[in-house]
């Protein structure tokens, strides 16, 4: 009973979990889900096998769009995304970090022209050792992930 | 078969091949051999510069011109319907790609080169965006270090000054590495090559050094390539100290190879003594000279299916 996780079970909609502990609350925020409306369950700092705590977030009636599969894989590349029918778990799928992410961060280089122009932004995705970096296609600068979405 | 080039937009240069990078320079190298006024005749271009860029607008209308082409356009972005009437780039490119056969733009603002080759119908060349690339600038380089060393394979490249923020030095970088050029860096630490570049280098298995002196390479060079380190990033105490290592004047050239050139980007301030133009070293007056030939070789491409 001690390990039984304390967050309600949903009827349909979306699981994120095995977040790494702490970045929970980045991805409501980044994502903007509490503006959803929708009713969302949380769970901080539990207790997870593979990450010894992990956050998990589970929203009612949502499924998640290819750019925000694309932030969440960015920030959470170990998360696994549930989509529940029924309470039943009908689909289940591991992140994995895009080539490209698109209209999902403002450039940071505040002269870059994507800023006052209709275009979407749009960054491709390069991996590094300890980094992942994203390359605007217009300024063509690179950036620390963590600088593009200004955690 | 067509040009490669035909029809292309040159924005970047990473997204030039070594073979068309090649084509430019020896098409270049024709056309200042032998002048061809029909390569642009009935042809208009638009010449949009949105900001003052004296050596790059001119080269290019010359390069129009002797190419036997028109232009219109305009060489301050202050009296054009975007700053007067809040027009969007993207708008404006579209009406003048209408009017013209190609765009030559220079913008103050990173990546508009490659907005407007998304809202162009006609080739774009990047004059020029912010900080970021001078496609241009890199080309008749090229076509400089090509035709004073004979060859653009395997040289010895030494890069000096303002390393951080000279985006010739990092086109040229991007460029050369296409030839298996070695390189060394020689910059105050402050102002040293931006890591992303280096990592590129080190991905693409290019050999790089940073040094501290001029003199600590001037006996294996084939090209020093100057630029200007300006002196409002440093007190005068510091600046002074710094002159000594990044200022060529003829004692720096002692036991210089016979075939080293110098090359700068100009406009040159001090960071080249006016004795080293006496010198069979100075090739930066031929450098600017060669802006015409490498942009004549640029529109001559992008418009010409077969040259």
């Amino acid at each position: 009973m001690a390990n039984k996780l304390q967050v309600e079970a949903i009827k349909t909609g979306t699981v994120i979990d095995h977040i790494p502990a702490g970045q929970g609350i980045k991805i409501l925020k980044q994502l903007q889900l509490v503006e959803l409306k929708e009713k969302i369950t949380v769970g901080f700092n539990l207790p997870s096998k593979d990450l010894e705590l992990k956050d998990l977030i589970k929203v009612e009636n949502r499924l998640f769009t290819e750019s925000e599969a694309s932030q969440l894989s960015l920030f959470a590349p170990s998360a696994t995304i549930n989509v529940i029918e029924n309470y039943v778990v009908k689909d289940k799928f591991a992140m994995s970090i895009p080539d490209v992410v698109e209209a999902a961060f403002d450039c940071p280089n505040s002269n870059c022209i994507s800023h006052s122009e209709p275009v979407n932004s749009h960054f491709t995705v390069k991996q590094k050792t300890n980094d992942v970096q994203l390359k605007c296609k217009y300024c063509e600068k690179s950036f620390s992930k963590d600088i593009v979405a200004d955690l | 078969m067509a040009n490669p080039l035909y029809k292309k937009h040159i924005i970047s240069i990473p997204d030039l091949s070594r073979d068309e990078m090649e084509l430019i320079v020896k098409t270049a190298a024709k056309l200042k051999q032998a002048p061809d006024t029909r390569l642009l005749k009935n042809r208009v271009i638009a010449s949009c510069f949105f900001e003052a860029s004296t050596r790059t607008r001119l080269s290019f209308e010359t390069a129009i011109q002797r190419l036997g082409g028109t232009f219109i356009g305009f060489d301050n972005g202050g009296n054009t319907s975007l700053a007067k009437k809040g027009e969007s780039l993207a708008d404006s490119v579209k009406v003048i790609s209408s009017y013209a056969d190609a765009l030559v733009m220079r913008h103050p603002q990173e990546g508009a080169a490659r907005l407007a080759s998304e809202f162009s119908s006609v080739p774009v060349i990047n004059g020029g965006d912010g900080s970021n690339q001078h496609p241009t600038q890199t080309l008749l380089d090229l076509f400089s270090i090509y035709e004073c060393q004979g060859t653009l394979d395997g040289l010895h490249i030494a890069f000096v000054g303002d390393l951080k923020y000279g985006r010739t030095v990092h086109s040229l970088t991007q460029a050369l590495a296409e030839f298996g050029c070695r390189f060394s860096f020689i910059s105050p630490e402050a102002l040293g090559m931006p890591e992303y570049l280096t990592d590129d280098l080190d991905e693409k298995g290019i050999s790089y050094q940073r040094c501290d002196s001029i003199e600590g390479v001037v006996d294996d060079a084939d090209i020093i390539y100057m630029t200007r380190v300006q002196k409002e990033r440093f007190d005068e105490t510091e600046f002074k100290h710094m002159a000594a290592k990044y200022i060529l004047n003829l004692e720096t050239l002692n036991g210089a190879k016979d075939n080293l050139k110098i090359l700068h980007p100009l406009p040159r301030v001090d960071e080249i003594a006016v004795e080293v133009d006496r010198t069979p070293y100075a090739y930066y007056f031929e450098q600017a000279e060669n802006g015409v030939y490498a942009r004549e070789a640029l529109l001559a491409l992008v418009l010409n299916e077969d040259i």
